[in-house]
């Protein structure tokens, strides 16, 4: 029996302010080896990170393990003492949180930090932990393991400081490493980076682990065994292999089937005929204070089609939505809406302008006046646009309800009332309500589960059928673009580096950066990190990191091709293709990337 | 479709839903009994407000009046129920004008922000790093004693707090999504400030209201008590500790007696904003101690 962790009937309860105990987790039973990644995966609210944190014998504010054993090295940690139970967490089990941004002290310096816990168990003296933490830095792949202590969060990226994360759990030696959700935060590109980094340090120690994450594709790389959760109960158990190919469950087929496939596999929407644009943005720059933010960007979106904006977090996709909307002023370039030129600033802009044009934010939960009914909520722009009153505004109210399939019966209730699916509904009727041309679609599905996503990217299918509305569709999710979207445009740093039909974005010759981008997209095969983290392209890309306003090639400093002398000097202006396809790159059209 | 379907409790306005606790019981009616005495005084009182009733001074309590006499030989029952009046409407005066500047000035520069905001927020900060007695020892001083300017005076001092309070609620609020898309349809200021930001502040603006009210009261009485406030033969909380100190070394009780009111005042006010407060974050702390 070598089980270092071994959770019995475990149950635990959570309490809403003001309300009683209900349960959260109910009767789930697992265990784990030595040197074995363990997944739990589930939709959010199925209860894994609580599961996960019950594992250390905690359980957040508000919640309580009400029953269940949970044996760690063979004790059963719920029959110790708070004090007793308070020194095993830093020493025999340690946590990687979500957000490593967020789990940092920015007042003090990383190095101090990854070896607090150790220093505070008394496990040696500053100096050794310094030396076993550079150790740690070395094997995590961390740039400048040497100095890198003596940095401050800030200082670092956000990959990078996922890894001082996970070498901060990892300074003590711990025999259990619960990691959740630690690469949902990150960027595609970024995340690869990460993932082979723990997967690396857990086999090189044959540290124990639990990995919490809702992302099958990711899972598929790490974990030994998956277990599957549903509303706090244990669906299915079973090897990687038998869970990816074989699910028992139809929970687990579910959740399978609402996995995307690869961007370069979807069916592509036939691009319709060419119409006139409802949106031209013409050589657009824009930023915040001294920061430019988007340098020279053109983009068009013709009446009832979609175009698709991808690219990275910071790479100015949603400060575009903004510049469009008029939210943002821009610093040059100009914004045609329906072939009218539009002021920059929203203010300037006379209403029937505003009306052609809506934005939808990605956060639905704070995108919608708490303090107002939806009926106010989506009456207001019924009123303020076409001057609806009284018992017509009513009407349409429950009319733009029923088209954004929501009983009218939802018109007296407050946002508060409503599930975070159906306030996104909520929030693309209001765009509606304006009857506009295009709809600006900031990340409108990122934070919902991948079930209730896959509802609402239908939606937005049928209401453009119906009424012939155009949608920017901004996203970081290349399968949903590659799947929904007629045209896509590739931003990177603020500049357009590709742009076309989808089928030909995402199909050969490729920019370098689209190239990183796609491969970067975690297949559901096991075996693939392997595959692409050694690649060429992965290792110059983790080299470098993002640098907005470089002169040249923004991308110069992460790709394989680049041509020394002529990339990071002269910025490569968009050129045409074959197949309405542009690409901004010096390399020759034969040279690109073509697999 | 399968959207989740974990429904929170509806939220009508900032009062809906909330359930007292035995603190908020007791100090609301407390709070309740003072607002009677104040509305029905003149009835309930045995005598008038400046009326002499007895030739002892400071007569024990039960001798001469239910509470004794003060140092004129006045009923100190009846003066005070006359200066529950004076205190809680000129407190209520005081604070409704403090709100009035500072909420407006408050929202405007978190709205308007650059150099209205600037100059404003230095002013204010101007007027927070002078002692406030000072302030308005100066004030009353240069312009004399009426309750115009005993009013206006505190209200102004008071709206420091409450314009850095509603600075910060502007700011917070005006960030976020709603009003970003309220902007994006193209409202103007008047529909932001008063439809999507004013009604998500409402909160902690009642909240801060009680506790600038509980501030008037105290600073009301401190300056009534040096002589700057309220005037005799009015009657009013702080005054009447002054008036009666005096009689503290004779062993009357004349002067504890309005302290004594003007404290249960104030912390029922207290006890009352607490529970305001911890009810809208869901749960109260003694609740949380009981779970």
């Amino acid at each position: 029996m070598n089980d270092i962790l071994t959770i019995k009937n475990l149950r635990v309860e959570g309490r809403p302010p003001g309300g009683s105990y209900v349960p959260i987790v109910k009767g789930v039973s697992l265990n784990v080896a030595k040197g074995e990644v363990l997944a739990l995966i589930g939709e959010s609210g199925s209860g894994k990170s609580t599961i996960s944190l019950a594992s250390m014998g905690f359980a957040r504010p508000g919640c309580r393990i009400a029953g269940g054993e949970i044996w760690l090295n063979g004790r059963d940690i719920m029959k110790l003492s708070p004090h007793e139970r308070h020194a095993l967490r830093g020493d025999e089990v340690s946590y990687v949180a979500q957000s490593a941004a967020a789990s940092f002290n920015p007042a003090l310096r990383i190095g101090k930090q990854v070896i607090e816990a150790p220093l505070w168990h008394g496990a040696g003296d500053a100096a050794t932990l310094t030396a076993t933490a550079v150790d740690l830095y070395r094997k995590l792949d961390l740039p400048n393991p040497d100095t890198v202590g003596d940095k401050f969060p800030h200082q670092v990226s956000g990959g990078q400081l996922q890894r001082l994360m996970a070498a901060m759990a990892m300074s003590c030696g711990p025999d259990l490493l619960i990691l959740d959700e630690p690469t949902t935060a990150l960027d595609v590109t970024t995340q690869i980076e990460v993932l082979k980094a723990f997967k690396d340090i857990i086999r090189d120690q044959g540290t124990a682990a639990i990995y919490v994450t809702h992302d099958l594709a990711v899972v598929a790389q790490v974990a030994d065994r998956i277990l599957v959760l549903k509303n706090g109960e244990m669906v299915e158990e079973g090897p990687t292999a038998q869970i990816l190919n074989d699910p028992k469950h139809e929970y687990t087929r579910s959740l399978m089937d609402a996995v995307r496939p690869a961007p370069h596999l979807v069916d592509h929407v036939d691009g319709s005929a060419a119409q006139a644009p409802v949106i031209s943005a013409r050589n657009i720059t824009a930023g915040y204070g001294a920061l430019t933010i988007l340098s020279d960007v053109s983009v068009d979106v013709p009446a009832a089609s979609v175009v698709g904006v991808i690219g990275e977090s910071g790479c100015g996709k949603s400060t575009l939505a903004r510049v469009v909307a008029g939210l943002t002023p821009l610093r040059e370039g100009e914004i045609k809406l329906d072939g009218k030129v539009a002021a920059p600033g929203v203010k300037d802009r006379p209403r029937d302008t505003l009306k052609d044009c809506q934005i939808v934010f990605q956060m639905a939960d704070t995108a919608l006046n708490p303090r107002q009914r939806i009926g106010d909520i989506l009456g207001r722009p019924l009123e303020f646009y076409q001057g609806l009153k009284g018992r017509a505004r009513l009407d349409k109210v429950g009319e733009l309800l029923e088209l954004v399939d929501l009983p009218r019966s939802f018109a007296s209730r407050f946002p508060g009332e409503l599930s975070g699916g159906q306030k996104q509904r909520i929030n693309l009727a209001r765009a509606l309500a304006a009857d506009p041309k295009v709809i600006l679609c900031d990340e409108v599905t990122s934070a919902l589960d991948t079930v209730v996503a896959a509802g609402v990217i239908e939606l937005l299918k049928s209401l453009k059928d119906k009424l012939g509305v155009a949608y920017m569709f901004i996203s970081h999710d290349l399968s949903t673009v590659a799947s929904f979207a007629d045209e896509v445009v590739v931003l990177y740093a603020g500049r357009v580096v590709e742009k076309g039909p989808s089928k030909a974005v995402f199909s050969p010759p490729f920019h370098p950066y689209t190239k990183l981008l796609l491969s970067s997209v975690p297949e559901m095969r096991q075996g693939w990190l392997e595959g692409v983290a050694d690649t060429g392209e992965a290792k110059a890309a983790s080299a470098g990191s993002v640098i907005i306003g470089a002169k040249g090639c923004p991308f110069a400093n992460r790709c394989t091709h680049v041509i020394a002398g002529t990339c990071d000097r002269v910025t490569p202006p968009l050129r045409d293709l074959p197949g309405e396809l542009s690409v901004a790159c010096h390399l020759d059209t034969d040279a690109l990337p073509s697999t | 479709m399968s959207d989740a379907t974990e429904i929170a409790k509806p939220r009508a306005s900032v009062f809906a839903g909330l359930r007292l606790t035995w603190t908020a019981t007791i100090a609301g009616s407390v709070l309740l009994f003072w607002l009677v005495l104040a509305l029905f005084g003149p009835w309930i009182a045995p005598h008038g407000e400046a009326e002499i009733i007895s030739g002892t001074t400071f007569a024990p309590v039960g001798e001469g009046g239910l509470l004794g006499t003060d140092k004129l030989g006045r009923d100190v029952f009846s003066r005070l129920i006359y200066g529950v009046r004076t205190t809680l409407l000129l407190a209520l005066i005081t604070t409704v004008i403090s709100f009035a500047f500072g909420v407006t000035l408050g929202f405007a520069a978190a709205n308007l922000k650059g150099w209205f905001d600037i100059v404003v927020s230095r002013i204010v900060e101007a007027f927070m790093a002078f002692p406030s007695t000072l302030l308005a020892l100066v004030v009353i001083g240069a312009f004399g004693t009426s309750i115009t300017v005993l009013v206006l005076t505190v209200g102004l001092v008071l709206s420091t707090s409450v314009f850095r309070v509603s600075r910060a609620l502007g700011y917070d609020i005006g960030v976020m999504d709603f009003v970003e898309a309220a902007r994006a349809r193209g409202e103007g200021t008047w529909w932001i400030l008063t439809r999507e930001i004013l009604p998500n502040s409402m909160a902690p603006l009642i909240a801060e209201f009680g506790l600038r009210f509980t501030f008037s009261i105290l600073f009301l009485s401190g300056l009534s008590f040096l002589g700057l406030g309220v005037q005799e033969p009015a009657a009013d909380w702080g005054l009447m500790v002054q008036e009666n100190v005096g009689g503290l070394f004779l062993g009357s009780s004349a002067a504890l007696i309005p302290a004594a009111c003007i404290a249960s005042l104030t912390v029922s006010m207290n006890l009352l904003v607490d529970w305001f407060q911890q009810r809208q974050q869901g749960e109260t702390v003694l609740e949380k101690i009981d779970q």
